[in-house]
């Protein structure tokens, strides 16, 4: 592994790029009709009449939603693995704007105002490791952009963790080629008063194979927006999701699954834990399975476990189905209470009720912190996950 | 010598259609060593008793008394009946997904024993149990209850009876769902505990087969939710002969 620090100069602001819009602002409900500009002017103001900001008012946004936004600044701590090469490129590289394009207001405010974008490589036919470690002490909404580009035959993981204080507005192209298996995991483990939103734009080539993996833990408003795009038959994506939201939290997670070619498959697993007054979480998960992708599997998930009352999970599957020659399609979501049965059999077996609630909810994450696969990052959220729960016992 | 005494039990459960009465007046007592059967027909009312010492929250009592060595478990919450020594093995184990049996066994022993165990002979304690009731040694890292069969669900059950060595212990069908193999390698682990023990057994069962492997000393007859007639093992061949229609319609 070896280690770069890169310290993010204060950038002039920059205004949006050259870009046309590809429709008037008004809310769509089909996915497949949603507005994509890179230029905020394009977008409406953020407010609860459309769709997308039905649960997050634009005051939670402190500022990410307006048209334009300093440049991050603070630190990314970068480790990587011998092969894979970072650099800072700008909107003419070849890679900037090739996973995908902004859908929403401050998702093209942040790709107008970061002048450059950090571009990962991961090369081919070999295996790689990235980690980065992103802190900030700034409390100007600022931009950043992110690319990962997964080389075809690649296999690598990449950890992105978010800390310290910031108001950030994000954009993470994940470019993930042929053949190529990608694992990416985004942390959301910020300081109180942090606001991040981010948007996690992943495009895959034939056969690609894509793990995503949010987690979102500290932070007065976290929104992530994950999209994932299949241009070619074959591909695989597994988007998995853990959120623990305390008082006053908004947590909020997007998805949107584009199945635009045949024979794809996309997994979506989001588990949420929610404790205190005003602790509330979002999930929206869209699937669209385009005329063109018979032979479709797709099956997505949401679960929520309220651990007191005032807290508030919103859970919004959607399915959109334009072909019938699909292999298998569904969702299921829930949110509820403890399940009484699981603490009276934990309790029959000695174990006081507190530490029963413990494990329940240590066991109803678990499942997705195990498919991590970096003992020592299991290990911090591990931890995190049982501080949250003693605050709860107080 | 511990002595585990109901009496004039009476308890009932909210339905949709009102207040239910379900056990109507249960005497019952049951001292270290002994095995006692409790056997009758479906809906009889043989796991609301089971479920009523081990204290779950859906049973109310109304009047009567559960005493473990003159304590007043009624009292007690359902952890505090269990590190008191009342052990339930439930007709329905729970799933606990994301729990893996190894986490849950050893914290459950330490609960119970009020100190984590010595790490080494708990793995060995842990692993020879396992054998005896030929179990995988893979099973320890799955989830709780979590996609066993029903005769693993059975097995997993009389390995916490094994390990967490109660005073008294209450099986709740432990038979049902079990293929004449399992049925033997089950109760022989029952057996083993019990003489390694010493607990005092209540055994509830549908029917006689698994009463060829753990012997009662006392079978009751459980109709219509209190004991109808009372004996030695003799009573539970009758039973396998005339059925209980005799007490049903009486
Ligand atoms: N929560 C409940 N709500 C409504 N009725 C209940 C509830 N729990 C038990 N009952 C009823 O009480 C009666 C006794 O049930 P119980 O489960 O104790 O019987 P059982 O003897 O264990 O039967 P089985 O042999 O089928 O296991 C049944 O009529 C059952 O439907
Ligand atoms: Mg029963």
């Amino acid at each position: 592994m070896t280690t770069a620090t890169e310290a993010v100069k204060d950038g002039a602001v920059q205004h949006g790029l050259q870009a046309h819009s590809h429709g008037a602002g008004v809310p769509i409900q089909t996915r497949n009709e949603r507005m994509r500009s890179t230029n905020v002017a394009d977008f409406p103001p953020v407010t609860p009449r459309e769709e997308q900001w039905r649960y997050l008012p634009a005051a939670r946004l402190k500022g990410l939603d307006a048209d334009s936004l300093s440049e991050f600044v603070g630190d990314l701590e970068v480790k990587h693995s011998d092969g894979v090469t970072t650099s800072w490129v700008s909107s003419d590289h070849p890679a900037f704007g090739a996973a995908g394009t902004p859908e929403e207001r401050p998702s093209a405010a942040a790709w107008g105002s970061a002048e450059q974008a950090y571009l990962i490589t991961l090369p081919a036919e070999q295996s790689s490791e990235v980690q980065i470690a992103l802190t900030s002490e700034s409390t100007e909404p600022s931009a950043l952009h992110l690319i990962i580009e997964a080389k075809p035959f690649s296999k690598a993981s990449v950890i992105l963790d978010h800390k310290g204080d910031a108001i950030l507005g994000e954009n993470v192209e994940i470019i993930v080629g042929d053949e190529a298996e990608l694992t990416v995991i985004s942390i959301q483990d910020w300081n109180e008063e942090a606001v991040h939103a981010s948007t996690q734009l992943a495009k895959l080539g034939r056969n690609a194979k894509l793990k995503h993996l949010v987690v979102s833990l500290g932070g007065e408003t976290v929104r992530v927006s994950t999209s994932a795009e299949f241009t070619a038959p074959g591909a695989e994506v597994e988007l998995l999701g853990m959120y623990f939201a305390d008082s006053g939290q908004h947590l909020e997670n997007r998805l949107f699954v584009d199945h635009a070619v045949a024979n794809c498959k996309s997994r979506v697993t989001y588990k949420g834990a929610l404790q205190g007054e005003q602790a509330h979480t979002v999930w929206v998960g869209d699937v669209l399975i385009r005329m063109a992708a018979e032979g479709t599997d797709t099956y997505e998930l949401n679960r929520n476990l309220l651990l007191t009352e005032g807290a508030r999970a919103d859970s919004v599957p959607n399915l959109e189905i334009e072909t019938g020659q699909i292999a298998g399609a569904g969702h299921a979501s829930a949110s509820g209470r403890f399940d009484d049965e699981q603490l009276f059999y934990l309790q029959a077996r000695g174990i006081p009720e507190a530490e029963a609630r413990r494990l329940v909810v240590r066991g109803f994450l678990n499942e997705i912190i195990q498919q991590i696969g970096n003992e020592e990052i299991e290990a911090r959220l591990t931890d995190a996950i049982e501080a949250e729960l003693a605050r709860s016992d107080s | 010598m511990s002595v585990l005494e109901i009496k004039n039990l009476h308890v009932t459960v909210e339905t949709e259609q009102g207040t239910k009465e379900i056990l109507k007046g249960v005497d019952l007592v049951i001292r270290s060593g002994e095995s006692h059967a409790i056997m009758g027909p479906n809906g009889s009312g043989k796991s609301t008793l089971a479920y009523t010492i081990a204290g779950h929250p859906k049973y109310t009592v109304t009047e009567g008394e559960i005493l473990l060595d003159g304590a007043d478990v009624l009292e007690m919450s359902v952890d505090e009946r269990a590190r008191a020594g009342l052990f339930l093995a439930m007709q329905y184990p729970v799933e606990i997904p994301g729990v893996s049996v190894s986490n849950f066994l050893r914290t459950a022993k330490t609960a119970v024993a009020g100190e984590a165990p010595a790490l080494r002979t708990w793995i060995k304690d842990v692993r020879s149990a396992m054998d005896s009731l030929k179990m995988d040694a893979s099973f320890t890292e799955r989830n709780v209850n979590e996609g066993f069969s029903g005769g693993e669900k059975k097995r997993h059950e009389i390995l916490q009876l094994d390990l967490l060595k109660p005073q008294f212990a209450v099986l709740d069908e432990t038979d049902s769902g079990l293929d004449v193999d399992a049925l033997k390698i089950v109760s022989e682990g029952v057996n083993r505990a019990k003489e390694a023990n010493g607990f005092g057994l209540l055994l509830i069962t549908h029917y006689t087969r698994i009463l060829r492997y753990i012997k009662p000393d006392f079978v009751h007859v459980f109709v219509a939710g209190k004991i109808a007639e009372q004996g030695g093992p003799e009573l539970a061949e009758r039973l396998e002969a005339e059925g209980y229609d005799r007490y049903v319609k009486a």
